[in-house]
């Protein structure tokens, strides 16, 4: 017998396929992982501290930078929570346009994970593809708020902006587009052979760990656990809309894949549906004092964001200001799990199911 | 002793370089095309210098070599990856044409085979000598990767060497002219040699040892300038040797099909040959990677046993009245 030796092997923080700067010290024998250490806080930039001396209105472009591929929801459960604490009504057009961007980012973002996932398992085109589709949405967004990525649309009492005109048709042509080119993606990735290979039975989550890890997104839903905000705790105007919740059942990488692909079609029909009955008249933004004191008191608001829960918990001393804010960072819950999924692969598992979990770093970090 | 040995080697270096250069550039407009982009095209008209200032890019960079380094390994590296790389192309019969045939060596597959197992050295001593993590998972994979495929690339080229009863690329390409292209009677083998041959090129999906999401570059991570050059060089003089590999032992070589002999010979060679890189570029373009302990089960579970099963239904069919003209 050969003496062997285990290596540690530091992956990160700057490493093709680590998302972000998230650093991994792994010990590996050969190509099987031993131990694993991950190591987190690379981009934290103290956004909830930062906050505390912020007022209500200037915390909005703060959080787009927490989970910068989807910063709409970000933006909203943040106006979300203040609303609830002040018990301000909003105007059906804001919350009508709330829900067809963070539809439509919840798209773009699981658009980017496809592409990101399959580059981690070899396959170099579909990303091209993906970033095809995504700057539309992009392109979209830019003509509303005029930001590509970090949207600062939303307000506390409604949102920024009003739809320029024929914007709602290009949003309705893309929805149709959309959901036929998301079947040309399940003709072009899902049957693959290698692909399959790469993502049966690859990094198995159960039950159990997912409630255990207080998992949520596709991550808790690929295990066949029915946990999606939208319907479970319905904010803004969702309970009007009929869709679906797409489950897997083994909780694998490819159940997982199953279950972002079909949520972009849900999110599609949502924006469909959206566009459809979408308020004429009324303003964007309600009756908002011009200083935003917030009653004191404490409230914890969680929407679905495209990552998983994704909450806020402010509390207020009756200041224009918050005293402590926090926020439930989906990413950040989600990767915990990965440290029980990684022991015993071997790398090339590693990458594919690091990328299944789906981390936006800046998220993780804070 | 002809003055024109010395001379043809270096028309030969000249023209495989030409041809790396405008087969990445080929690669980058193929892929580019596939991927909804345009490849380059700033550099000279239509990008076409592109390949050049890259090389040239490369030959004026420092040469790093990393302080705790292998020295003279890591210099032999690059060196033991190119050579056999090159030397391969001695025995390729480009056309029937006596001056295009550089020697015509009696075991010339075997001279053929035997060689470009060299290079997996300067893979593993590359990966070794680095003295960088990344740099030894990639040559490990390589080394393990190219040994294993190794086997049914020569098991599956069995049935094409009795067939022609020799191991003479010529005289095989002329059985293939005086019977039927190697690809229908030996289909089975062609199969298993191209997927064979596809990994020891080390080409997605069995692009392992340099996986970029996982090892970063693999066993080049390290090197720079014309090092680095040497073994791109390598890698894509392989294409070149294993696509007329192929067009030799399956496609008939210089044969033209349906008697149309007014295009000459090296033409339909050059034809075939392109067809094969082009197959080459489309599968990187459209296909994921495997998992490394996938790739061993399939070189010795699946390949193996099939190439095996080649060689036996050849050996039968040869004895069959009527089919034994083919076998």
């Amino acid at each position: 017998m050969l003496r062997t030796e285990e290596m540690v092997l530091n992956l990160g923080p700057q490493h093709p396929s680590m998302h972000g700067v998230l650093r991994l010290v792994v010990k590996i024998d050969g190509e099987i992982i031993r131990e694993i250490e991950p190591v987190v806080g690379y981009l934290h930039r103290g956004t909830e501290k930062l906050a505390e001396d912020l007022n209500y209105t200037q915390i909005i472009p703060y959080t787009d930078r927490l989970d910068y591929l989807s910063s709409m929801t970000n933006n909203y459960v943040v106006c979300h929570a203040t609303e609830t604490l002040m018990g301000l009504e909003i105007p059906e057009k804001a919350e009508y346009l709330r829900v067809i961007v963070m539809e439509m980012n919840r798209v773009a973002s699981h658009l980017l994970w496809l592409g990101t996932f399959l580059l981690d398992v070899g396959a170099l085109t579909p990303f091209l593809y993906c970033f095809r589709d995504r700057e539309q949405i992009l392109s979209m967004f830019n003509e509303l708020c005029g930001a590509r990525l970090t949207y600062n649309y939303m307000r506390v009492g409604g949102v920024k902006w009003d739809a320029p005109a024929g914007w709602l048709d290009k949003v309705k042509n893309f929805a149709d587009y959309m959901i036929n080119e998301i079947q040309n993606y399940h003709e072009l990735i899902s049957g693959n052979e290698i692909f399959l290979q790469r993502t049966k039975g690859i990094g198995v989550i159960t039950k159990e760990m997912a409630l255990s890890y207080s998992l949520s997104g596709a991550n808790i839903r690929c295990t066949g656990i029915d946990w999606d905000l939208r319907k479970k705790q319905p904010y803004s105007v969702y309970d009007r809309f009929d869709f679906k919740v797409p489950l897997g059942k083994t909780g694998d990488l490819l159940d997982k894949y199953h279950c972002r692909m079909d949520e972009m079609v849900e999110a599609m029909k949502i924006v469909k549906q959206a566009v459809e009955g979408f308020p004429e008249g009324g303003a964007t933004m309600g009756k908002v004092p011009r200083v935003l004191r917030v009653p004191e008191g404490e409230v914890y608001v969680g929407v679905e964001s495209p990552r998983g829960e994704l909450g806020c918990h402010i509390v207020s001393k009756g200041k224009d200001k918050p005293w402590r804010i926090k926020f439930r960072r989906p990413s950040f819950y989600n990767l915990q799990v990965a440290k029980e999924l990684l022991v015993g692969q071997n790398i090339a598992n590693l990458v594919a199911i690091l990328g299944s979990i789906d981390i936006v770093l800046g998220e993780v970090d804070g | 002793m002809d003055w024109y040995i010395f001379v043809y080697p270096v028309i030969l270096l000249a023209i495989v370089l030409v041809f790396v250069m405008y087969a990445i550039y080929f690669e980058r407009k193929v892929i580019g095309w596939i991927q909804l982009r345009k490849g380059p095209t700033e550099t000279g008209p239509k990008g076409l210098f592109q390949s050049a200032a890259d090389v040239f890019k490369l030959l004026i960079k420092e040469d790093i070599i990393p302080s705790k380094a292998d020295r003279p390994l890591f210099k032999l590296a690059p060196i033991l990856a190119y050579v056999p790389a090159f030397s391969v192309l001695a025995v390729i019969p480009f056309t029937d044409a006596p001056y295009l045939k550089f020697s015509n060596v009696a075991v010339g597959l075997m001279y053929y085979l035997a060689l470009s197992s060299i290079t997996v050295m300067g893979v593993l001593l590359g990966g070794w000598a680095s003295n960088n993590k990344y740099s030894l998972l990639g040559g490990m994979r390589a080394g393990a990767q190219m040994i294993s495929y190794e086997i049914p690339l020569v098991l599956s080229v069995v049935g094409v060497v009795m067939s022609a009863g020799s191991l003479n690329l010529t005289e095989i390409v002329e059985t293939q002219i005086a019977g039927a292209w190697n690809v229908f009677p030996q289909f089975l083998g062609f199969v298993v040699f191209i997927i064979a041959a596809i990994a020891e090129l080390n080409r997605t999906p069995f692009d392992l040892p340099e996986a970029e999401s996982e090892l970063v570059a693999g066993y080049h991570t390290e090197y720079t300038g014309f090092r680095f050059a040497f073994f791109m060089l390598a890698e894509y003089t392989y294409v070149f040797a294993m696509a007329s590999l192929i067009t030799i032992l399956f496609f008939g070589g210089w044969d033209a099909p349906f008697g149309l002999t007014f295009i000459p010979p090296l033409v339909w060679f050059i034809l075939k040959f392109c067809c094969f890189v082009f197959l080459l570029f489309w599968l990187r373009a459209t296909f994921p990677r495997l998992r490394g302990d996938q790739l061993m089960e399939f070189a010795w579970k699946g390949l193996l046993p099939l190439a095996i099963i080649n060689i036996f239904v050849s050996a039968l069919l040869k004895e069959v009245p009527f089919l034994s003209q083919y076998f």
